[in-house]
């Protein structure tokens, strides 16, 4: 299959796939992705679940091992280590380095219950990046402004609703500063009338441009304002992708077009 | 035989100094299972199949063998005194049960906290130290607290090694004496006043547990 990477091309490269492949045992989940993603650039993963777009996020957080193929951050083999010119498994020193360039927002917020919400974000900076304390809490209360929380800094994530805790969640790894942020269908499992909020603070961050974005989402619109690229994912490969005025509004192929309809239908 | 008063009041100071001994074993004991317990939980989890495979062989044997045969074994192998030789044995005997109590702890905190520590890219030992651990530990406070009582009912069996513990000096009043009434009488009755407190606090543990910080009363969940 051919590198999917025409747009965007003055920019730097942060995220190389080279023809990944990944199965659980006999069950092929992704075939042979090849994939660009530039500096800054803002990529939508769209698709039917099990299509492979989470599998494609989760491995370049390191919590899926690739089964072939290598995956470059940054200039770096994230899965792997050169030795003596040749490739050889990353141990977990060296997958910790490369890790810390990316960050990732979960669908269930995944915030730590025992912590206070100003916990939650300043934990990592401090015994992670080595910030200071003082450091630490200022760069937090920031995001957490930005994200419209300043008020919750006190309370626990079981006090906050799930808006608020997915708003605390993109906080979080927003103070770790990471290059890639990875948001995987973040809005998913929030009541209806919470979606808005969480997908306001997203296109927020993501208008000021400098960090590198993939987003896995079920929200069209969303993806048309944000993204700079749509990749439509089906069986495991990227069977269409393009600008969002292209895949969305003009899919080609039958199963865009069906899996766009389908959509349209049950979110009428 | 009947109960004679007069002598149940002679020798009640005489069996409250093993009281010491009894909860000075106890505590020994007790902290030998909550430290070796988890360092045997976080053996059990590790990612050197041989080296898991080996603990749990250990925790195993040791669960199946009373903890009498240990003592004896122990006392007799290793010139340790009878004190020390009963509080490590009984504290490793108990770390395999603390361990399983850890294990279902450790079981009930979701993948997910795995995940996001990972994404912020904590190491392994933080991961344990700050996220994994104090969300495993509380829940199981009030069965690691049952053990201790279960631990605490368990000493007279340190008799058997000549440990000078309350039972160990009944016996032996017993012996002089010919009367047994009386001193089995009040250890009994000194291990009801010790241990009920501890198993109602242990009930005031287990209400309070299951519940988040912040949640004065249940969590607001969204």
């Amino acid at each position: 299959m051919t590198e999917v990477d025409h747009a965007q091309n003055d920019r730097k490269v942060i995220v190389r796939y080279r023809d990944v492949k990944k199965a659980f045992g006999d069950n092929v989940v992704l075939n042979d992705l090849n994939l660009n993603v530039h500096e800054g650039e803002k990529v939508a993963l769209i698709g039917p679940s099990g299509s492979g777009k989470t599998t494609i996020i989760r491995m370049l957080m390191t919590l899926e091992e690739p089964t072939e193929g290598t995956i470059e951050v940054d200039g770096e083999m994230l899965w792997h280590k050169e030795v003596n010119g040749k490739l050889e498994p990353a141990d977990e020193k060296h997958l910790r380095k490369v890790r810390g360039k990316i960050g990732m927002v979960f669908q269930q917020y995944n915030l730590f219950p025992h912590m206070s919400i100003i916990r939650n974000c300043t934990e990592a900076p401090i015994h992670v990046l080595g910030l200071s304390k003082e450091e630490a809490t200022e760069r937090a209360k920031q995001m957490l402004e930005k994200v419209g929380l300043s008020d919750k800094v006190d309370m626990y994530p079981s006090q906050l609703s799930g808006g608020q805790q997915q708003r605390v969640a993109i906080a979080r790894s927003l103070v770790m500063q990471p290059k890639v942020l990875l948001f995987d269908e973040v809005t998913a499992a929030l009541d209806p009338e919470l979606v808005g909020e969480v997908l306001e603070v997203i296109k927020d961050i993501a208008a000021e441009g400098e960090t590198t974005m993939m987003l896995i989402t079920h929200e069209m619109d969303f993806a048309r304002d944000v993204a700079d690229r749509v990749l439509f994912l089906d069986n495991g490969l990227i069977a269409e992708h393009g600008t969002p005025h292209d895949v969305i509004e003009n899919p080609t192929s039958d199963r865009l077009k069906s899996f766009l309809g389908r959509f349209n239908s049950s979110h009428a | 035989m009947t109960w004679d008063w007069a002598f149940a009041f002679e020798i009640f100071p005489r069996i409250l100094e093993g009281v010491w001994i009894t909860i000075g074993a106890t505590v020994a004991a007790y902290a030998i299972s909550l430290t070796l317990g988890l360092v045997l939980t976080l053996l059990r989890r590790s990612s050197f199949k041989p080296l898991s495979l080996l603990v749990a062989g250990i925790i195993e044997f040791i669960r199946v063998t009373p903890p009498l045969v240990q003592l004896f074994f122990v006392y007799f192998a290793f010139d340790m005194g009878p004190f020390l030789t009963g509080a490590i044995v009984l504290g490793v005997h108990y770390s395999t049960y603390v361990s399983e109590v850890y294990r279902s702890g450790i079981n009930s905190v979701p993948k997910s906290q795995w995940e996001a520590s990972k994404a912020l890219n904590f190491s392994k030992a933080q991961t344990w130290k700050k996220v994994v651990l104090p969300q495993a530990i509380p829940p199981v406070i009030p069965m690691l607290g049952n053990y201790l009582i279960v631990l605490f009912k368990e000493t007279p069996l340190l008799m058997g090694i000549y440990v000078m513990e309350m039972m160990m000096i009944a016996r032996s009043i017993g012996a002089e004496s010919y009367r047994f009434l009386e001193p089995i009488t009040i250890v009994g009755f000194i291990f009801l006043v010790l241990s009920y407190p501890c198993a109602l606090f242990i009930r005031y543990l287990e209400r309070k547990s299951g519940q988040l910080p912040g949640s004065a009363e249940k969590g607001v969940k969204a």
